[in-house]
């Protein structure tokens, strides 16, 4: 698809306080390149990670989302992580569901010394959205998803 | 249905919806004599001869409380909503269609193409032509029009400013009748009426927080469809029994009718107070009782959930933070 040659996906990525921000960081001091599709947002722990907000990522415009968090058993909240992996699995499941690609969400560990695989699971993450092309659940705004469809809508009834 | 034209004036429409609303109206009893007391009836297509160029021909805000029922599923359903929003004062959206798009709104699920296919075209219906309904026909007495079939259900919020919203599949009786003194109470400057936006007719919390069951540390190894089962204890919380049972994220107002009968709850009154996707409140629900934290176990459990989307969203994919699956929005009007 030629849009595809020049799409540049956006990912919402989801980092824990403890262990995937801090990689993320150690990457940028180690100065490990990573592409700039991908905009963190910090949560204190992935267990903190609603469902909601993936939904709300992609129904917002996000053409995937990346979950990561500590290494099992390695949480700092003791085992808040292992919530994280069954909503994710859960959660999964339903966008697939939906008719969702499900190499838009991915859900990664990464301590905080891992710098260099986080940074290689974004690229990774990228390429595959990038290939995947436009999700377009949305078009960028709050309430993409309602106002791509309403004005289909109205198209129908004009038609 | 009297003519005392100094009576305040009510309307209850039905868009894409089944008609259990208007029963559950009628089943309030003689509450419904209140209503005709109350107000002057000028619109209810179940109970009443009125055409829509008798409401086009009352004046803008004439209508004093209108009950609207139904999801948007196509543009007379949209017009309609429009012009009652016009004629109206109070906008009520009535039961689980007009507040979330309820099961109707699960053709949100497929393409217009594929409703249009199932509906027409499969072994329970008699369709030897293949013919599909047409927005416009030209037969020799001219052209003759069907409304047409827009990709996906809405809610009534999602096509005209709503006043008050009402859940329920259908709403319980009871609460059609508080409402409705609530309403008659409020003409006669004896009750106020609550903000703006308010859901009524329902309470704040949860099924669970109605529910007789007795509920300890839940810790589920397998989920299970409660006609699988061979024994369903009656006294233990059903979700605990493994049975998926909507009721930790679904707003109460029912009486936690389902529960008590030995049934999970659906979710029928929708996400309770604060809940903004309803699938996902669930999801958080049902994946922190999952008793195992091996990838490969949970997945074994999470099979036990054949139909997450159905499940979640039995009752509000419209008026859910995604609104319609992929195959909905990506496919196109129905045509043939």
């Amino acid at each position: 698809m030629a849009e595809n040659e020049t799409f540049e996906p956006v990912i919402v990525g989801f980092t824990c306080n403890w262990c995937s921000y801090r990689a993320a960081d150690l990457a940028g001091t180690a100065r490990v390149k990573y592409p700039p599709n991908i905009r963190l947002i910090r949560l204190m722990c992935s267990g903190r990670l609603d469902p909601t907000f993936v939904l709300k990522a992609l129904a917002g415009g996000a053409d995937g989302v990346l979950i990561t968090g500590c290494h099992p058993g390695e949480c700092h909240y003791l085992e808040q992580n292992y919530k994280a992996l069954r909503r994710f699995l859960l959660l999964r499941r339903t966008l697939v569901a939906m008719g969702l690609e499900p190499a838009r969400v991915r859900l990664v560990w990464a301590s905080a010394a891992e710098g260099v695989k986080l940074a290689r699971e974004i690229e990774t993450m990228v390429n595959e959205v990038r290939a995947l092309g436009p999700l377009h659940w949305g078009q960028g705004s709050p309430n993409g998803a309602l106002a791509a469809i309403e004005s289909a809508a109205a198209e129908e009834v004009t038609a | 249905m009297s003519a005392n034209v100094s009576k305040p004036k009510f309307a209850m429409y039905w868009a894409s919806s089944c008609g259990g609303c208007e029963i559950a109206v009628l089943n309030t009893g003689p509450k419904i004599l209140d209503v005709d007391a109350a107000f002057d009836v000028v619109f209810w297509p179940v109970a009443m001869d009125a055409k829509y160029k008798d409401v086009e021909a009352l004046e803008d805000g004439a209508i004093t409380l209108t009950l609207f029922n139904g999801g948007i599923r196509n543009d007379e359903n949209a017009e309609l909503a429009r012009l009652l929003r016009r004629k109206t004062k109070i906008l009520v959206a009535f039961g689980s269609c007009a507040t979330e798009g309820c099961v109707p709104g699960l053709a949100n699920l497929s393409s217009p193409q594929s409703v249009f296919e199932t509906a027409y075209g499969t072994l329970t219906t008699d369709n030897p032509g293949g013919q599909w309904p047409q927005p416009s026909v030209q037969v020799p007495e001219g052209e003759l029009h069907l409304p047409v079939f827009a990709s996906t259900v809405r809610t009534l919020e999602q096509v005209v400013d709503v006043d008050y919203y009402m859940p329920g599949c259908p709403p319980e009786s009871h609460q059609i009748a508080l409402v409705i003194d609530l309403v008659i109470q409020a003409l006669n400057g004896k009750a106020q009426l609550p903000p703006k936006g308010s859901t009524i007719g329902a309470g704040p919390s949860t099924v669970c927080d109605e529910c007789p069951r007795q509920r300890h540390v839940k810790k589920i190894k397998h989920f299970a469809r409660i006609q699988d089962l061979e024994r369903v204890d009656p006294d233990l919380c059903l979700l605990e029994q493994g049975i998926p049972c909507n009721g930790p994220a679904i707003r109460n107002g029912c009486g936690a009718l389902c529960p008590r009968a030995g049934a999970q709850c659906i979710g029928c009154y929708g996400p309770a107070e604060g809940v903004v996707d309803n699938g996902a409140r669930l999801i958080t629900a049902f994946a922190s009782v999952i008793d195992s934290n091996d990838p490969a176990e949970i997945e074994r459990i999470l099979d036990g959930i054949p139909d997450p989307a159905g499940q979640f969203y039995r009752f509000n994919l419209a008026g859910s933070l995604l609104h319609a699956a992929k195959p909905a929005w990506a496919g196109g009007p129905a045509v043939k």
